[in-house]
């Protein structure tokens, strides 16, 4: 059997993107900006794309602005909320400690150059809590950003409620939505967002490309500078091909969206019920409060990386938030971060199913997840000397 | 490309000599789990030589595969050739290591000399002269 259990890292493009590309490749190749037929072709086609993705989140085509992907929406979603915060002397972030690095790696930059960044608290069920974002806030935060849902455990921020108090303050909010689009119901206007970051290739579509959607009003920064591209703020000509194959894997996402999520919610519950078996095992992220296809467990005595190994023999593409899997030294910071200590973050496994995850193969993760932590448990030091009671276990 | 050679990939599927040997005459463990690698070495000497050799190891791929390779390299050997085993030994005899890896094979040559370490702590007397 083989089961593609790591969607949160990437997805299988769909046939409707595959098929919305082509033609752009074959046929409808030209330029955006040239002004003959092939070529405003072309352009048609980036506009259409541009007001299906808007639709989708309800906002207008003009306030979506086509990236290389989550990473590149996640930077100038960042640098251009600080550019105008600096320039009106106001240079306090408010963000977490569980963002992805694109985000966390451009607030660390902000820091040297003089912006002041707080980090609010994820808990233990890896949620953050309004009423701490409310009493984080200053005269002079000029943003917070905190991640829709998070990418090792899933769990779903209260975005709504965050943007709101935001709002209420008249402080611009970022969510970095890249694992919640095409998965999640999301409403710019609904949900108080200014800010979004998003990625195809997290939902079905191809990689290498994504947008940033920024409220009509928020002047953005460039982070590449050239042509006119983008309305001026992205030069380089458009990748026409990608963003129509995002388009349409977004537009399917989002048509079959609450039939996806309730079936991939059973599945996942009955994942995390089969696994949660193990013992000394515990679900990492609130139980309810997390994206319909993410398991995450910390298992005493093993190591996660030899923990994949095992799986992929047996057919199963996982991941890890073991240090052994990142090339660092420490464990993944989103389970450091929820208060996982060193010892048994590095036994993580994070499983993401896709769509079209059947119930069988649910059964066989979990049958081989019990036989491959119990193996490698067998001859585990670690495990050894909590079963002698020699120390103490943690989960 | 795959992330490991066939040799590592074989000795993290069949590990050799894994387990425990009651009243060993040398018990080394080194490592710890805050990093992720704990490995436990146990030695059984007969004459000055390894007569046998067991591990057990909390630690990635190349963890468990540079223990099992470690053993099978000093396992019915003199006890002074175990003591000359370098980390490259065994990362040459897996065929190779990734370079972020190559610490595994350091805990494991570690992990031996603590074990005879251990043994010789126990009999002075077999200790060779500096
Ligand atoms: C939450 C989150 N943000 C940002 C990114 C980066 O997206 P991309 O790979 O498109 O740059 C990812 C993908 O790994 C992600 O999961």
């Amino acid at each position: 059997m083989m089961i593609y259990a790591d969607n949160a890292a990437t997805t299988k493009m769909s046939r409707a993107a595959i098929d919305a590309m082509l033609p752009c490749m074959e046929r409808d190749f030209g330029n955006p900006s040239s002004l003959y037929s092939i070529g405003q072709r072309a352009k048609e086609l980036l506009e259409q794309a541009r007001a299906d993705v808007a639709a989708v989140i309800g906002a207008a085509p003009r306030e979506i602005l086509f990236t290389s992907g989550g990473s590149e929406a996640d930077n100038q979603a960042l640098r251009s909320a600080a550019e105008l915060g600096r320039r009106s002397g106001k240079t306090h972030i408010i963000s977490t400690a569980f963002e992805h690095h694109a985000v966390l790696h451009t607030l660390k930059r902000l820091e040297k150059e003089g912006f002041e960044v707080t980090l609010l608290d994820v808990h233990e069920d890896g949620l953050v809590r309004p009423e701490e974002l409310q009493a984080a806030l200053r005269e002079d935060t000029c943003l917070v950003t905190v991640m829709f849902a998070n990418n090792e455990i899933g769990t779903v921020q209260p975005i709504r409620e965050l943007g709101a108090i935001c709002r209420a303050h008249g402080v611009l909010f970022h969510t970095d939505a890249v694992q919640a689009m095409g998965h999640l119901p999301i409403d710019v206007q609904a949900d108080n967002i200014d800010l979004l970051s998003a990625s195809a290739h997290k939902f079905h579509g191809p990689k290498g490309v994504g947008f940033l959607y920024a409220r009509k009003g928020v002047p953005l920064t460039n982070l590449i500078e050239g042509g006119a591209q983008e309305r001026g703020r992205r030069a380089g000509t458009e990748n026409v091909p990608a963003i129509v194959g995002m388009a349409a894997a977004l537009k399917e996402s989002a048509a079959n969206m609450q039939a996806n999520a309730e079936r991939m919610t059973k599945l996942r519950d009955r994942l995390i019920r089969g696994i949660g078996e193990i013992p000394h095992a515990a679900l990492n992220g609130d139980a309810a409060r997390r994206l319909p296809g993410n398991v995450n467990f910390c298992f005493e005595g093993i190591e996660g990386e030899s923990l994949l190994l095992l799986l992929d023999d047996r057919g199963i593409s996982a991941s890890s938030g073991s240090a052994c899997t990142s090339g660092s030294l420490d464990p993944s910071h989103v389970l450091l971060a929820i208060g996982r200590v060193h010892d048994v973050a590095h036994g993580s496994l994070r499983l993401s199913i896709g769509e079209d995850t059947t119930e069988e193969e649910a059964d066989y993760i979990i049958q081989n997840v019990k036989e491959a932590v119990e193996y490698l448990r067998s001859f585990s030091p670690v495990w050894r000397d909590l079963m002698s009671g020699k120390s103490s276990f943690i989960l | 490309m795959a992330l490991y050679s066939e040799k590592v990939m074989d000795h993290f599927r069949n590990p050799r000599n894994v387990g425990v040997i009651e009243n060993a005459d040398g018990i080394g463990e080194v490592g710890n789990a805050k990093c992720g690698d704990i490995m436990k070495m146990y030695l059984k000497i007969d004459d000055d030589c390894i007569s046998d050799v067991k591990f057990e190891t909390f630690g990635c791929g190349s963890a468990i595969a540079s223990s099992s390779m470690a053993t099978e390299l000093i396992k019915g050997r003199p006890v002074r050739e175990a003591m000359q085993l370098t980390n490259k030994a065994v990362a040459e005899a897996l065929d190779g290591l990734p370079d972020y890896k190559m610490h595994c094979s350091v805990l494991a040559e570690e992990a031996i000399r603590s074990a005879l370490e251990d043994y010789y702590r126990k009999n002075p007397e077999k200790r060779p002269e500096a």
